[in-house]
């Protein structure tokens, strides 16, 4: 019962808080002024004369699109040099080397692309220089691009016989300076108090209570009785050779907290630390749970509230937010019942107790936090895999073969089930474009959304939206497959090793970023072919959208009639899911049946 | 075309400035001034002596301190400044649904039930058997721990009911009563049962 409630109140909150904060969204990012104006408008014009500039200029759809791919091109070659040389840079005060040229591609394309994948370990790979100023950067500017992109077809289907569609560098700074920024200084600063560490002095080390002795190669020794003060290690009163004791702990210290804000708020996803917000030191205890996971799903839902205020019909945002609410509410009843079922293999006929009550959590628990539980790992799970965020707080390798499956649909559906900041409504409005066209088709009526005609050519645009992940997805992990090394990365055999290879390329080609983290995918082909994969799933539907709006913008607005189909009617949120499930679920179908339903089908067969 | 890329380079400069430079070192100021205990990892600390930290977890095989989570221990990635190596542990990424799980879980029922002779008849709580997110899961639940107290007192020569006061102790309760689960701080436990923690420190 009680994991129901936790379920219930996650949601309630959510939308309670996402609300208002829709509200502002939109006031920032048509120009009115807000609350923040007083101090941070001086800010944003001190930035715009520095830079030279001219925020009234309004910008056809082709500038806005070279603006956004240009300052993303800088980005990512800026993040590259910084990644590949941080050797060289200061603020590494535990001396790490540089990265490899694939492995600092992967990991620039990842963050600029608003993916945060992520082929390496932050403790091990990363300087404080490389964490604070090159992924923590790219955590606010790829989340502000995203807005940034969402506000210019809204502008694109209010503005009637129009040219420009916005200022891109005006988008930007607002969505960084008045929303993204002091959110997520105020959430930094709560998740230290937290137990969230924030520190600029490297890492330190701790005594173990009690010393283990490891063999040459590292690996643990059983009933080992140790002698510290010789440094001898006996097992069975044979001495080991070559055994090494063991006595102190590795606590990684970085400037966490800070770049953990923007990670979730940004819906990016990349954690500082590699067991991301499993990671204790990333996410202590239930209330930082709580608040890094209503974070994640925070402005994308408040996005939907957004584009109804700023396209003066709030009704067409709630009808976009409930078929994205449905799609939620199933994916995550789905895990949570898989989850809390556990499996045969784990139950060991009665043995092992997985029943929840009387203290005892139950479930599923490999690769889960105890202070979490299913409840709050099920929910992370479908919240960061609906939004592209990515971000985890268990192992999604380690859940039950369906409880698997479901993020990964989530980000096979195109990540528009809320989706990434900005991004998903972007590739939502594709589907409801689509949705609009095909119900058009049915009942024989031009097909028009918010009093524009669409035509042939929105339809192409729209198709390439909708389709980009789907392409980006299949041919890339059927590349993959046939590539003889990729055996290699997996950590699991059989179907599960299937899934691995495909929830990493439905991780890139969705640019969500989560993993079947067993999966090694610091190769060079890999780190080469995902990284080509996100920069396609990123930049081929931002600029088709780009294109939507500069052409709605040129159109004139058509007259509601009696032949107008409702776009916001429960009818039309019908179509619209049913629309998002035929064209997600049809195109894997057959890679899934192979992947988590044969292992769920051969789980039966042993239980 | 030239001048958009010098104004998306001045733009990136400005936010890299202002979201990577000031915000971070902002954050590290007031972070480190409200919570220095919390910013620097939660050290534990008594009688002026470091004794790990409240949010990672440590192995334990010693029949008298409580066990944790199933660690899967790395003793390669890290090492110190004489060429030690330093524990540190990762999520196994198992799939819970093979044959290979099937026998390793298998084995720890086994282990754990010549350990808690006391306790063979019961059903052994699921985190027991099983590894966490991060590996480092400092915690257990309040039913994995009440399955130990026999194994500790006895170890101890303590009675049920001390061993069982001091898990209560350091039990924590559901976030509002509602989020998370309620779990126990195993270190804490075990420095309390080892007296370097009071035994009515909260």
């Amino acid at each position: 019962m009680n994991s129901v409630l936790q379920y219930a109140l996650y949601l309630i909150i959510l939308v309670v808080l996402s609300i208002p904060l829709g509200r502002y969204i939109s006031k920032v990012m048509d120009g009115e002024r807000v609350f923040l104006s007083a101090v941070l408008a001086p800010c944003e014009r001190g930035l715009y004369r520095l830079l030279r500039v001219d925020s009234k200029e309004n910008m056809g759809w082709k500038t806005y699109a070279g603006c956004a791919l240009a300052f993303s091109a800088v980005s990512l070659a800026v993040l590259m040099l910084i990644l590949r040389f941080q050797n060289l840079l200061p603020w590494n005060p535990e001396g790490v080397g540089g990265m490899s040229w694939p492995l600092a591609f992967n990991t620039a394309v990842s963050f600029i692309t608003n993916t945060n994948w992520q082929a390496y370990s932050g403790e091990v790979a990363l300087s404080n220089f490389s964490q604070a100023l090159g992924l923590t950067v790219q955590n606010f500017v790829s989340a502000g691009v995203g807005i940034a992109v969402l506000f210019a077809i809204v502008r694109g289907f209010i503005r009637v016989s129009a040219n420009g569609i916005g200022n891109f560098w005006s988008d930007l700074t607002r969505a960084v300076l008045y929303i993204l920024l002091p959110v997520c200084l105020v959430m930094s600063v709560v998740l230290v108090g937290l137990g969230v560490p924030q520190s600029l002095g490297g890492s330190t080390t701790v005594d173990l209570l009690e010393p283990i002795a490891v063999d040459a190669d590292g690996s643990v020794l059983v009933n080992a009785e140790i002698d510290t003060a010789h440094g001898t290690v006996t097992v069975d009163g044979q001495t080991v050779n070559g055994a090494q004791i063991v006595t102190q702990q590795q606590v990684p210290l970085f400037p966490q907290a800070s770049q953990v804000a923007p990670k979730q708020v940004g819906t990016n996803g990349g954690g500082v630390l590699g067991n991301n917000s499993a990671h204790p030191f990333e996410n202590p205890n239930p209330a930082s749970n709580m608040i890094q996971m209503l974070s994640i799903l925070l402005i994308p839902v408040a996005l939907c509230f957004s584009f109804g205020r700023s396209i003066k019909d709030k009704k067409q945002g709630i009808a976009i937010f409930l078929a994205m609410l449905v799609l939620l509410v199933a994916a995550l009843g789905v895990i949570a019942y898989s989850e809390q079922a556990a499996t045969p293999q784990l139950a060991q006929d009665g043995a092992v107790n997985i029943i929840a009550g009387n203290g005892n959590i139950g479930g599923n628990m490999e690769g889960k936090e105890t202070r979490f539980g299913i409840a709050s790992s099920s929910a992370w799970a479908a919240f960061t895999t609906a939004a592209s965020n990515g971000s985890v707080n268990s192992m999604h390798d380690s859940y039950t073969p369906i409880g698997g499956m479901m993020p990964m649909l989530l980000m096979q559906l195109g990540e528009v089930i809320f989706g990434g900041v900005g991004c998903g409504l972007y590739g939502m409005l594709g589907f409801v474009l689509l949705t609009v066209f095909i119900a058009g088709l049915m009942v024989g009526r031009t097909p028009e959304y918010l009093g524009k005609k669409i035509g042939p050519k929105e339809m192409r645009m729209a198709v390439l939206v909708c389709l980009a992940t789907p392409i980006a997805i299949l041919l890339g992990s059927g590349i993959a497959a046939l590539v003889p090394a990729t055996a290699d990365s997996l950590n699991n055999g059989g179907a599960h090793g299937l899934s691995e290879l495909l929830y990493a390329y439905s991780s890139c080609g969705g640019n969500n970023g989560s993993a079947f983290a067993g999966f090694n995918a610091n190769t060079p082909f890999l780190n080469i072919s995902l990284g080509l994969i996100m920069l396609f799933a990123r930049f081929v539907p931002m600029t088709t959208t780009l294109c939507i709006a500069g052409s709605m913008a040129q159109k004139k607005k058509v007259a509601s009639g009696a032949g107008t189909l409702s776009t916001c009617n429960a009818m039309f949120v019908f179509l619209l899911i049913l629309i998002v499930l035929i064209i997600g679920a049809l195109s894997f179908f057959p890679a899934l049946s192979l992947g988590p339903i044969a292992e769920f089908t051969q789980m039966i067969g042993i239980g | 075309m030239k001048h958009i890329f010098a104004r998306a380079g001045g733009m990136l400069l400005a936010m890299t400035i202002l979201c990577g430079l000031v915000y971070t070192v902002a954050v590290t100021g007031v972070g480190q001034l409200l919570f220095p205990k919390q910013a620097n990892g939660s050290i534990i600390e008594a009688d002026g002596k470091t004794y790990g930290s409240a949010l990672l977890g440590q192995p334990f095989t010693d029949e008298g301190h409580l066990w944790g989570r199933i660690m899967n221990v790395d003793t390669t990635t890290f090492t110190d400044e004489n060429g030690n190596p330093v524990l540190y542990a990762w999520a196994s990424n198992l799939s819970p649904a093979s044959e290979e799980y099937d026998a390793l879980v298998a084995q720890r029922v086994d282990a754990l039930r010549k350990a808690n002779p006391d306790m063979a008849e019961a059903a052994i709580p699921v985190d027991l058997v099983t590894g966490s997110g991060s590996g480092l899961d400092p915690e257990i639940s309040p039913a994995a721990a009440a399955y130990q107290v026999s194994r500790i007192a006895q170890a101890r020569g303590m009675t049920e009911d001390e061993v069982q006061a001091v898990i209560d102790r350091y039990t924590t309760d559901r976030f509002l009563d509602i989020f998370g689960e309620a779990r126990v701080n195993v270190l804490r436990v075990n420095l309390a049962l080892d007296g370097i923690l009071e035994s009515t420190q909260a």
